[in-house]
């Protein structure tokens, strides 16, 4: 695998404009393409914006809709992980991520881990998704995650041992916590996403949005994160910005030699393990 | 446990961006506020000058008559510090001639009734300028319901209702408030000599040390005494919490539709922005 360039696009989308965050976002796309970059990533929901609330039905849109296939269409050029509000046949209404390459959707991902707590209520709009799956692209093989996704070891972990190597975390975190040096969620953040890539010896692309909602604002510092668990790119806090970054395949090979955990780990006693607690808790 | 230390620098960010955002979506420029000459106001005062650029600021002191003429002082220093053009309104004329009616009216009504009607000052200017009405509430007050509902508690947006008073101290040090305004004693300003410490019983700075472990931390009853705090000091905010709900609520609808507004009719305001 050759090196290749990203662009994490810190978009501020409109809450329930499509059309205009759709206009944006080609806009990115023209600027990501001109820039030679090899992939763009998008927040989660940059379609349509986050505190949708009842406005999940009005934003959606299938995956054959015209929105996205445009999307599709200028994944000619460069290849493209964005979210969005999916609706199926069957009207089910997921939070949804795309991966698409080459003019073809590669790969979908609905949210598992729907937040409902808190500042947070998915789970009253949203259908969860059910399953984590690693896809094979121009770039390797690639792990989706939306958010709190992340906040699952579970999820990184299946992913990694699906063989992805590259794990792409579109975000819309809401930023508080403004006691310590920098934003509570963004330390947190920061601490998920570094050890998540030293764990599983993978690199994590983070994006998040930025602007406010209803007084909620979304704090950005969307990063590059090498395998080692050093972030290597990080944009700026609260601000919009296009951050472009070098994904270097030799780092991963050297981290791979350096701390192979992650080819020691032993699938086997793993799932072993998670049999029998999952028998034990079902008595 | 983090406290009710803040990160100024980081507190400053993100309240000048929540009054540039918030304001420049809905397709404004300016906003309005009642400049009282205590430190609520002179804080949103700095922060929307920060956020919008002082001439995008009309700042208005409204005194009544038995107002602190300290006050009015107070209130021209801020502005004339923070760049921010400031009015004079007194609105005596309105509430005496309301009061002719009810000459025994007590404390209570006439500072409702003050407060009520700078707030109708304000919505007027909201649309002769037009200007959205930045509230000054913060999160003390508008946990005790130290405030009157549809009067100082109404705006379009508050930036600092979820500061603490010992917060919104630490802030204005920082952000440069003239230093008479963040030292004097909080006051309402009804009537001479009145400070909110002695209305109310005890300082902010231990109401906002129990509110922050109640509120923000959840610490339960029984913690909080065995954190140090007497129990019926617990009690009795405990209750003034929950009996001043109502103001921070929407008037209840009564239920009679699939779609009740709020209820089952939910969108976040900035739909659409």
């Amino acid at each position: 695998m050759a090196n290749f360039t990203v662009v994490l696009a810190q978009v501020k989308p409109k809450l329930g404009c499509v059309a205009d965050n759709l206009a944006l976002i080609e806009e990115r796309i023209q600027q990501a393409t001109a820039a030679k970059a090899d992939l763009i990533v998008f927040p989660e929901l940059a379609l349509t914006g986050y505190f949708l609330k009842d406005l999940v039905p009005e934003v959606a849109r299938r995956v054959d809709s015209p929105e996205i296939r445009r999307l599709v269409e200028l994944s000619r050029t460069i290849s493209i992980a964005i979210g969005f509000v999916e609706v199926t046949r069957d009207y089910r209404f997921f939070n949804s991520a795309l991966y698409l390459e080459d003019g073809a959707i590669k790969h979908l991902h609905r949210k598992v881990y729907l937040p409902t707590y808190g500042l947070f209520d998915e789970q009253r709009y949203f259908a969860h998704g059910e399953q984590f799956r690693a896809f094979d692209t121009k770039l390797g093989r690639v792990g989706l995650l939306i958010c709190e996704d992340m906040w699952h070891l579970s999820a990184s972990y299946i992913l990694a041992m699906d063989g992805a190597t590259l794990l792409v975390c579109l975000s819309s975190s809401p930023g508080r916590g403004i006691d310590g040096e920098s934003l509570g969620s963004a330390n947190a953040w920061q601490q998920l996403t570094s050890t998540t890539a030293m764990f599983l010896n993978c690199r994590v692309l983070y994006c998040n949005r930025v602007g406010y909602e209803d007084g909620v604002n979304f704090w950005g510092g969307s990063e590059y994160v090498a395998p080692s668990g050093e972030s290597l790119a990080r944009a700026t806090l609260l601000e919009e910005d296009m951050l472009v970054t070098t994904v270097e395949e030799g780092a991963l090979r050297r981290e791979r030699i350096f701390s192979p955990m992650l080819r020691d780990e032993n699938l086997f006693v793993t799932m072993q393990e998670l049999r029998r607690i999952k028998r034990e808790r079902c008595l | 446990m983090a406290g009710l230390g803040v990160n100024t620098g980081l507190l400053r960010q993100l309240l000048v961006g929540f009054i540039r955002d918030e304001v420049r979506k809905v397709g404004v420029n300016k906003v309005v506020l009642g400049l009282s000459g205590g430190i609520d106001s002179a804080l949103v005062a700095f922060i929307a000058a920060e956020a919008l650029g002082p001439e995008n600021v009309q700042a208005i002191c409204m005194p009544y008559k038995t107002s602190n003429p300290e006050s009015e002082a107070h209130a021209r220093l801020v502005a004339q510090a923070c760049g921010v053009s400031i009015s004079v309104l007194p609105i005596t004329p309105m509430v005496d001639a309301y009061f002719e009616m009810f000459p025994d009216a007590d404390n209570m009504r006439r500072g409702n009734k003050m407060a009520r009607e700078r707030m109708t000052i304000l919505f007027d200017h909201s649309a002769l300028l037009p200007a959205l009405v930045l509230g000054t509430s913060n999160k003390t007050e508008l946990l005790l319901g130290y405030g009157t509902l549809y009067g100082d508690m109404a705006s379009a947006l508050n930036a600092i209702g979820d500061l603490y008073k010992t917060q919104v101290w630490e802030l204005s040090e920082a952000v440069g408030i003239p230093r008479e305004v963040v030292t004097k004693k909080p006051s309402a300003d009804l009537w001479a000599g009145q400070t909110d410490e002695e209305e109310l019983g005890f300082s902010y700075r231990q109401v906002d040390e129990l509110l922050y472990r109640m509120v923000d931390l959840r610490l339960t009853r029984d913690e909080l005494i065995m954190a140090g705090f007497e129990a019926s000091f617990v009690d009795d905010i405990y209750k003034k919490v929950q009996n001043s709900h109502f103001k921070r609520r929407l008037p209840l609808i009564a239920k009679v539709s699939n779609r009740t507004i709020d209820r089952d009719f939910r969108y976040s305001r900035d739909w659409g922005k």
